[in-house]
């Protein structure tokens, strides 16, 4: 065990190890790529790994550097349309679990990466949608991984741009949406996941060092606690090797 | 049956003021020496259509071109912001910028339309989402069959639309290969098209997996190497990463964006890099 690594490196472990050997994953660029790309390397060296730009089972040997970098192409089992990504693989619900990143993320699970502020006056405006709604709507289930702060956990989200548990428990199913919804959280002081009554994101875990005072300072709202929250198990040295290689190799 | 023409000629005869363009490409074969003469020969108020706005759509919205954004993702890839289309949508520089917002799937699929000669199609998407709220253009529509409520987005019909592929022949047959994206879809719901190409050959061998569009799908062929940069073409460039992060610094700032249009693109005569 290490006991010298960044929050960063905690983060990217913890979500790496969420991810299931086989599962048919569909990869954001950033933070879940690089969770992803890691799990290859670690337990789950058939992770299926699904990019919007239409790389199915993409086996890069480095980060790609954008969801169309070269590599990904050039290593993917098949190369096929972004409307065949979005309407064969995704929306049918063949894709295991969708990883996704956040500007905004609230107390149920919504999802903002549109604007902060009004939307026809916006204080930021930030790149939009996306593959997220669908990703949010159709997988079968969804991680998201996000550095945690009260800009970014916020008790309702300015807009909603992919969709958790909506208001509550109930939500998804009013609405008929596919997929069960985020099932795990990852940041950078612990994980949060969702009530199985009420839906609302619940923290389960805090990373080595971190204190439940600091996760909460760190979030908008109360955060509601799991009476059995566990300390997440460091990063091993293996781990912590693995992810500093693959963010090194170019 | 596409004509073979400069890339200044072309854009002279098909992109008109007041067009709606696409310029489409997905990180792959991004169309950018064509957005970067359109700045040139000085076009207004288009509506520009793109899933996935990135560095050449920042130029051209920095440079006062567009009136309307219609896309899903509007970012600098693996890199942040766009910063001239912030600059637009926070306050109106140089312009105010309308926009129609969707997502990857919401987009694609008025493509898909548009080349399927449909009104509109039909997607499982968007429902709980603030989109809906709004874009006039994601409407609810019922299963016929099943009842089941599912989401209905317009066709996409450009009047022009722009991508760059690896080679074409003499007679303006086009091959393009690699992550595609939506550039087939696009072209083919176009009016017109024009497709600038890294080089024209006397004879198109063929490549697994590669699409041919046929010169009768396509009004202009351009040669123009290089034409994707600094975006990339499968196996005749890489994609420049170190201008996709030198263009974080020169966007940042109007009056460093306006000098870096002047002598880079404004004061270059014609054609590519």
């Amino acid at each position: 065990m290490s006991d010298s690594y960044t929050s960063d490196e905690m983060m990217t472990v913890a979500a790496a190890g969420t991810l299931r050997e086989g599962a048919v994953c569909f990869v954001g660029i950033g933070l879940p790529s690089t969770a992803a790309n890691l799990a290859r390397r670690l337990h789950a060296p058939n992770l299926v790994l699904i990019y919007e730009a239409g790389a199915v089972g993409a086996k890069p040997d480095r980060l790609p550097l954008s969801i169309g970098d070269g590599v990904l192409g050039e290593t993917a089992d098949a190369v096929v349309s972004v409307p065949e990504i979005f309407n064969y693989w995704l929306q049918p619900g063949r894709i295991d679990v969708g990883f996704l990143g956040a500007a905004q993320i609230d107390k149920f699970g919504n999802i903002n990466t549109t604007v902060v502020g009004d939307y026809a006056d916006p204080k930021v405006r930030l790149p939009g949608a996306g593959g997220a709604p669908e990703i949010a709507a159709s997988a079968k289930e969804v991680l998201v991984i996000v550095r945690q702060n009260r800009r970014a956990f916020v008790e309702k989200v300015d807009f909603v741009t992919s969709v958790g548990y909506g208001d509550g428990a109930g939500f998804r199913e009013r609405l008929g949406l596919p997929g069960k919804g985020p099932v795990k959280v990852i940041t950078d002081l612990g994980i949060l996941e969702p009530d199985p009554e009420t839906r609302e994101l619940t923290l389960t875990a805090v990373h080595p060092g971190v204190t439940l005072d600091q996760v909460k300072e760190a979030t908008g709202w109360d955060l509601a606690v799991a009476p059995d929250l566990v300390t997440t198990e460091a990063p091993t040295d293996e781990q912590l090797r693995a992810l500093r290689a693959l963010k090194e190799a170019r | 049956m596409a004509e073979l023409m400069t890339l200044a000629e072309a854009v002279r005869n098909l992109v008109r003021d007041g067009d709606t363009v696409a310029l489409e490409g997905f990180t792959h074969l991004i169309p950018v020496a064509a957005g970067q003469e359109i700045i040139r020969q000085g076009r207004r108020d288009l509506t520009l259509v793109r899933m996935t706005p990135d560095i050449v759509y920042d130029q051209l919205i920095g440079a006062g071109c567009a009136r309307k954004l219609i896309f899903s993702w509007g970012g600098n890839p693996g890199v942040g912001s766009l910063h001239r289309f912030r600059d637009a949508v926070e306050h109106a520089w140089p312009a105010p910028l309308e926009i129609e917002e969707h997502s990857h799937a919401g987009m694609a699929n008025r493509y898909v339309a548009g080349a399927s000669g449909l009104p509109f199609a039909v997607l499982r998407g968007y429902v709980g989402t603030d989109l809906v709220d709004q874009t006039d253009t994601i409407k609810p529509i019922t299963c016929p069959f099943t009842g089941e409520k599912l989401t209905a987005v317009p066709a996409i019909n450009p009047d022009v639309t722009v991508i760059h592929a690896q080679r074409a022949d003499r007679a303006g047959n086009v091959q393009v290969w690699g992550l595609l994206g939506v550039q087939k879809e696009a072209v083919l719901a176009a009016k017109r098209s024009l497709v600038t190409v890294e080089e024209i050959v006397d004879e198109l061998a063929p490549v697994p997996g590669a699409i041919t569009l046929p010169t009768w799908a396509v009004t202009a062929v351009a040669e123009v190497p290089g034409g994707a940069h600094p975006s990339y073409a499968q196996d005749y460039s890489e994609r420049d990463n170190d201008y996709y992060q030198a263009w974080d610094e020169i966007s940042r700032d109007r009056e460093r964006f306006t000098q870096w249009l002047e002598q880079n693109v404004l004061d270059t005569a014609g054609s590519a890099r």
